[in-house]
């Protein structure tokens, strides 16, 4: 892990959130940016912090682009949204691993490890991080042995037949589990397209609105009784509305 | 390790600040005990904790599980026979334990069932009705006590909690628009029923068609303004739809922090001790008093802290953990069927249908927990199992918790996981899709039981609990039979398709299924094969009780809270009532 991604303290939050106060009237709504680990402080009552910082946190500028050409066909665009890719939904996985989901520091980790029966669950050694970096490495060998090609080098159809040998563990990976690793980023993936935009995924609610969910909204007692209506309401996110911004 | 250092010596010590611990803190300091209670997660308050303008986080919530027990401070090993090796629950999946102050009542659905007047005494009154039919596999028991026993307690935590519903029986009269299956009640729900979204007026609409008998599922998510017997405020409840999982920002759905902690909090005779775990309870030379408690702060520090009388009321898990750990009765073997402390483990048996439908919009984002319409005819007992080859049943209903999409975006069984087919049909059905739920009875057998687990330990070095459990096949075969009938349900209401998922074996943590776990330190009226009486205290240690779901011999087909509330009445009533006039002593009437 690099430095920047060790986290933060209390009181860079403070001078971060006095900062983008200060540039605040004229951006559009942001809540505090500040450079480190994505999240929220456990047990604190803020919400989760925001990340615009630009750049990758965990992965690689090769890996990024790996998992950028996955959740491209993962979720693909087409009339109905824009991709995965043009949605964020790396950038989210990029930061989740940042954070401590990617250690799942509030995991149980003793050991032994051993695999169990499938009704024991997840019982795999590796911590998301590890998932990714090995899974990521072996599958490049895999397209380079395969196509002398990097995964994000094949077109369209042929990255949706290696996505779907993953699936179906058609693959080996060296390392990993294939459908293990890929059940981790496709998880990963849906978390990054449907949380909310604070998290880097979704962007511009983009699959909020592609659904019909309002999002972070706290009162329906208006809408209760409208039984088998379509509402209509405008997604609201975490982070606020530009539309909430005073101008001038 | 170091010599706890020993503190100043309390009356009461209350192991636990979720439901039942507050309740019974509350309710002791009320009579003038000095009153220390133990929680080993963080103080939770709504304004602080649960803000408005971000509670509404999925990925915080609900799949980061920022309100349960990490399992790196505590979890579980879990096998499904006694002939596998348990391994660590290293991440939640089956069910969801709380940590901090309101424990697993913070993020609860706040379904506030009561069990039915025969549930107590079970295992009798099947054997009188059905003799040898009843399968020969389950390890069914009394509770030793009965429902006018219970009835007062209900009545006080429907008080407490706010309880939304209608009444179906009161004092015996039958109520048109309740439950006509629940126990005759000494008053109507303290608030009327909350507002209905339309899936659940749909399914009350096509139940009623079909001759059943639909009511409002007696939710703690207020109708109303409410103020309870300790003075303390709800607001009404806006149907967010960040409900089971989530803290409530509302105050609207009642936990120990909104309905109990505020106002104990202010008693002088009362001191909250937070992110301090219980390590055990001490036991004086006989073992049969309780001297205390040893606990753990947040620096590693340990303290004793004596205290006349040990209230011990955390999750079941812990409940019993503590017991094994602190040598409390004799531990169960279901090799030779001996011991008390882990037997009658049980759990709740989940099912479903899945509807879709062409024509329909749902609004699903719209709802809470505990907003829904149910009915009771497949329920425990209320049908005649004669011929059928199972006991127990489900209470069946459809309560919207809400569709924030993470995880909730239902598409018919056989889509894609991913592409653009997935993209289509997750649009498709996202807002036209609903399901009816048939949460059902899980009745003990020998094998399903909680041990200490061999191999794993917990950051302190002890133990953790191991759970050996797996369906009985008289459950499974009940989930059968009910899911078939919800289906008939769902067939009626015109669906374009629906899909009966009826619980199967075996039981794994891939999923979530239900936080309703029950037994391991079971009520009853015989000390060989119960752990605590009928006013949960010990079986041979006279000052030390322990309150919780842990005491249920079994599970119904109902939600669990309202019982662990109801127990948590009775216990603070009877140490009240008749344990102060006689301390040191069991309670014998």
């Amino acid at each position: 892990m690099t430095d920047k991604s060790k986290g933060f303290t209390r009181r860079q939050i403070l001078v971060s959130s006095a900062a983008s106060l200060a540039v605040g009237a004229a951006a559009s709504a942001k809540a505090a940016t500040v450079a480190g680990t994505p999240g929220w402080i456990p047990f604190d009552h803020n919400g989760p912090m925001h990340y615009d910082t630009p750049g990758w946190q965990f992965f690689t500028a090769e890996e990024a682009r790996e998992v950028e050409a996955i959740v491209e066909r993962l979720i693909p665009a087409d009339d109905l949204s824009v991709s995965g890719k043009d949605a964020g939904c790396a950038v989210f996985i990029d930061r989740q691993l940042a954070g401590e989901y990617g250690t799942f520091a509030r995991l149980y980790r003793e050991g032994p490890f051993t695999p169990g029966t499938p009704a024991q669950a997840d019982q795999s050694p590796l911590v998301p991080q590890e998932r990714y970096r090995i899974g990521l490495a072996a599958l490049g060998k895999y397209c380079q042995a395969q196509f002398q090609k990097p995964f994000s080098g094949l077109e369209g159809e042929q990255r949706d037949k290696v996505l779907t040998d993953l699936e179906k563990g058609a693959i080996t990976l060296e390392g990993i589990d294939a459908q293990f690793f890929f059940q981790q980023v496709l998880g990963n993936t849906m978390e990054g397209f449907f949380a909310d935009p604070i998290y880097g995924g979704n962007r511009d609610m983009v699959s909020w609105k592609m659904i019909g969910f309002p999002g972070a909204r706290y009162d329906y007692r208006d809408y209760i009784a409208l039984h088998n209506q379509k509402l209509d309401l405008v997604p609201l996110s975490i982070i606020g509305s530009s539309a909430w911004n005073k101008k001038g | 390790m170091a010599t706890p250092k020993k503190l100043p010596a309390t009356d009461v010590v209350v192991v636990g600040l979720g439901w039942a611990g507050s309740i019974i803190a509350k309710e002791l300091a009320d009579e003038g005990l000095n009153v220390m209670g133990f929680e080993r997660g963080p103080w939770r308050d709504t304004a602080v904790d649960f803000n408005l303008a971000s509670a509404t986080d999925e990925l915080r919530y609900n799949r980061r599980q920022e309100l349960m027990l990490r399992t790196k401070q505590n979890t579980c090993t879990m096998r499904n026979t006694p002939a596998e090796t348990a391994l660590p629950m290293r991440d939640w999946g089956s069910f969801h334990p709380g940590n901090g102050t309101g424990g697993a009542g913070n993020h609860w659905a706040g379904i506030t069932f009561r069990f039915q007047p025969t549930e107590f005494r079970l295992a009798s009154y099947l054997q009188e009705r059905y003799g040898k039919e009843v399968p020969a596999e389950l390890t069914l028991q009394d509770w030793g006590t009965t429902w006018e026993e219970m009835e007062p307690h209900y009545d006080a935590f429907e008080r407490l909690a706010g309880v939304s519903g209608k009444a179906g029986n009161l004092n015996g009269t039958v109520v048109e628009g309740g439950n006509p299956f629940e126990g005759a009640r000494s008053r109507e729900y303290p608030n009327p029923p909350t507002a209905q979204t339309y899936a659940p007026t749909l399914f009350a609409e096509a139940a009623r068609n079909l001759g059943y008998k639909p009511f409002p599922v007696p939710s703690a998510l207020a109708s109303q303004a409410y103020t309870n017997q300790y003075g303390v405020t709800m607001g009404p409840c806006t149907f967010c739809g960040f409900c089971t999982n989530y803290g409530c920002a509302n105050y609207s759905k009642a936990s120990a922090i909104v309905n109990v902690l505020p106002a104990l909090i202010r008693k002088p005779n009362f001191t909250a001790k937070t992110n301090a775990e219980v390590l055990k309870v001490t036991l004086d030379s006989t073992g049969k008093k309780a001297t205390g408690i040893i606990y753990v702060d947040a620096n590693g520090d340990q303290f004793e802290q004596p205290a006349e009388i040990v209230v011990v009321a955390a999750f079941i898990f812990e409940n019993v953990r503590l017991m094994l750990l602190s040598g409390v009765g004799q531990p169960y073997d279901p090799v030779t069927n001996t011991g008390t402390t882990g037997r009658n483990y049980a759990y709740q048996t989940a099912n479903s249908v899945r509807m879709f439908f062409d024509d329909k919009n749902f609004n699903p984002f719209i709802g809470g927990g505990a907003i829904g319409m149910g009915i009771d005819e497949f329920n425990n007992d209320n049908f005649d199992h004669a011929g059928l080859g199972f006991v127990g049943g489900g209470s069946t209903r459809v309560t919207p918790i809400g569709a924030a999409p993470i995880d909730s975006r239902p598409v018919p069984p056989g889509t894609p996981a991913w592409g653009s087919q997935w993209k289509k049909a997750t649009v498709e059905n996202y807002a036209s899709s609903m399901s009816i739920g048939c949460e059902a009875s899980s009745y003990s057998k020998r094998t399903n039981y909680l041990s200490l687990d061999p191999n794993y330990t917990d950051p302190h070095g002890r133990p953790l609990l191991r759970i050996t459990f797996d369906f009985p096949e008289n459950d499974l075969r009940m989930a059968e039979y009910c899911t078939n009938k919800v289906a008939e349900i769902a067939k009626s209401m015109n669906p374009r398709a629906f899909f009966p998922s009826p619980r199967k074996g075996p039981w794994a943590n891939t999923s979530y299924q239900s936080s309703h776990i029950v037994g391991g330190f079971i009520m009853g009226a015989d000390p060989k094969n119960s752990s605590v009486n009928k006013h949960l205290q010990v079986w041979g240690v006279p000052n030390l009780f322990v309150v919780g779901s842990s005491a249920f011999p079994q599970n119904p087909g109902y939600n669990p809270t309202g019982t662990v509330g109801a127990l948590a009445f009775k216990a603070a009533d009877a140490i009240r009532r008749l344990y102060l006039k006689r301390p040191g002593e069991m309670i014998s009437v």
